[in-house]
């Protein structure tokens, strides 16, 4: 299959430099897949699992916030954050799940803390599903 | 008389000998640090240039729509968030920043968003609206401090608070370079590259220009402050760095002089001893 140049970066570095042949992220309407050649594109990301297919291979990944712009064939994944399915620490993530459900069921809560908890709670339950 | 100025010169050296051990422990303690904000540094870099190349590309291929980010407005008040250190002693850091900040800011009606205990303790005094306290500590900022930073900011250009905005950081150039920098961050202002000046491109946005905006600018805003953030750290532990180390210079070779003068008036006293007792045998 036809490759283009990916390039992935995050606050805490580059996660990702080189060619690829398949990107599918979801973003803030929904998953896309970008292929080779496609037209100069962007758009937001949501929260959700990345499928990259390198040499053949899918490789998944947890990616969060940022955007996805396509320039001229090349494609760059700002994300806020991206973390291959590997290197989730599965405890921290299951035990922030059980924290941010702890705080859900409190039914006092302000909306402001309820909107945390909510975050917190989605960005565990992405980062869960990847590594499954 | 001899005696009395020994004495002074005894704890001048014993002085300058605390003090000096003061800035060795506080240079030790920057270069250490340092060595943790310069990774830092270099692993937000690319994070940085990638998302101002990507934004920068995006608004010059798109002008068929209309967002507030893009638009500009008459400037009737410029907000600047200026980001200086938490402590001194670190050489010209934090004054160099002021400086630059107050250059660009003369003539404007200004709010300021201070990070570092610094800024936040210079804009109080002159009596210069802030619009937040709770960003003193430039050190415990981290990347979700720097989101509610770009929503706070953005929700508050989007209810016409303020019409322009701008980051104040240093830039670190190297372990011994650092210099402040003034980046206008809002309204998004591109001005066409050299290589792309004469085509423009149609982009394709999903699902619309406006909501890619609306999600995307105040990333875009804490991606700016969050690099700016790891800039000026990295610049002020090496600015205090090279300061401490001067000042451990400057008391070695006060210590060598008085250490001189000391031995001296030593000296002195010894012979003014002699002679008075030589002087007392002859009569």
């Amino acid at each position: 299959m036809t490759s283009f140049p990916l390039q992935i970066v995050t606050p805490d570095g580059v996660s990702y430099n080189g060619q690829a042949e398949k990107v599918r992220v979801r973003t803030i309407a929904g998953d896309v897949c970008i292929l080779a050649r496609h037209l100069d594109y962007a758009t937001a990301l949501g929260m959700g699992e990345a499928a990259i297919t390198i040499d053949g291979k899918v490789r998944h990944a947890a990616c969060i916030g940022g955007m996805l712009a396509v320039t001229n064939g090349e494609v760059k994944l700002v994300a806020t954050t991206f973390e291959w399915a590997e290197d989730i620490d599965v405890q921290r993530a299951q035990q922030a799940k059980e924290k941010a459900e702890k705080q859900l069921s409190n039914t006092q809560l302000d909306k402001k803390d309820l909107l945390l908890a909510e975050a917190k709670l989605k960005r565990a339950l992405v980062r869960l599903n990847v590594n499954r | 008389m001899a005696g009395a100025s020994m004495k002074d010169i005894k704890l001048r050296i014993k002085s300058v000998e605390s003090t000096m051990q003061i800035t060795k422990a506080m240079e030790l303690v920057a270069s250490s640090k340092l060595r943790g904000a310069k990774l830092r540094v270099e692993r937000s870099r690319p994070y940085f240039e990638v998302l101002h190349q990507t934004l920068s590309d995006i608004a010059y291929s798109t002008q068929d729509f209309d967002s507030p980010y893009i638009r500009h407005r008459e400037v009737k008040r410029s907000c600047y968030v200026v980001i200086a250190g938490d402590r001194g002693l670190a050489g010209g850091y934090n004054t160099n920043l002021f400086k630059a900040a107050a250059a660009h800011m003369e003539g404007k009606n200004v709010c300021v968003l201070p990070l570092g205990k610094k800024a936040v303790e210079y804009y109080e005094r002159r009596g210069i609206e802030l619009l937040s306290k709770d960003f003193a500590e430039v050190a415990e900022v981290n990347v979700r401090s720097c989101f509610e930073i770009a929503k706070l900011l953005t929700n508050a250009f989007l209810k016409g608070e303020f019409d322009e905005l701008f980051l104040v950081y240093t830039n670190f150039v190297s372990m011994l370079t650092q210099s402040p920098a003034v980046l206008e961050m809002l309204p998004l202002n591109y001005q066409p590259g050299a290589e792309n000046a004469g085509s423009r491109k149609l982009r394709l946005y999903e699902p619309a220009p406006e909501e890619v905006y609306d999600a995307i600018v105040p990333e875009y805003l804490a991606g700016l402050v969050w690099g700016a953030v790891s800039e000026s750290v990295a610049s002020e532990l090496g600015a205090r760095r090279t300061a401490m180390d001067a000042a451990s210079k400057n008391a070695g070779e006060m210590i060598d002089e008085l250490s001189l003068r000391y031995n001296r008036a030593r000296q002195g006293a010894i012979t003014q001893e002699i002679t008075e007792i030589v002087a007392g045998a002859e009569q």
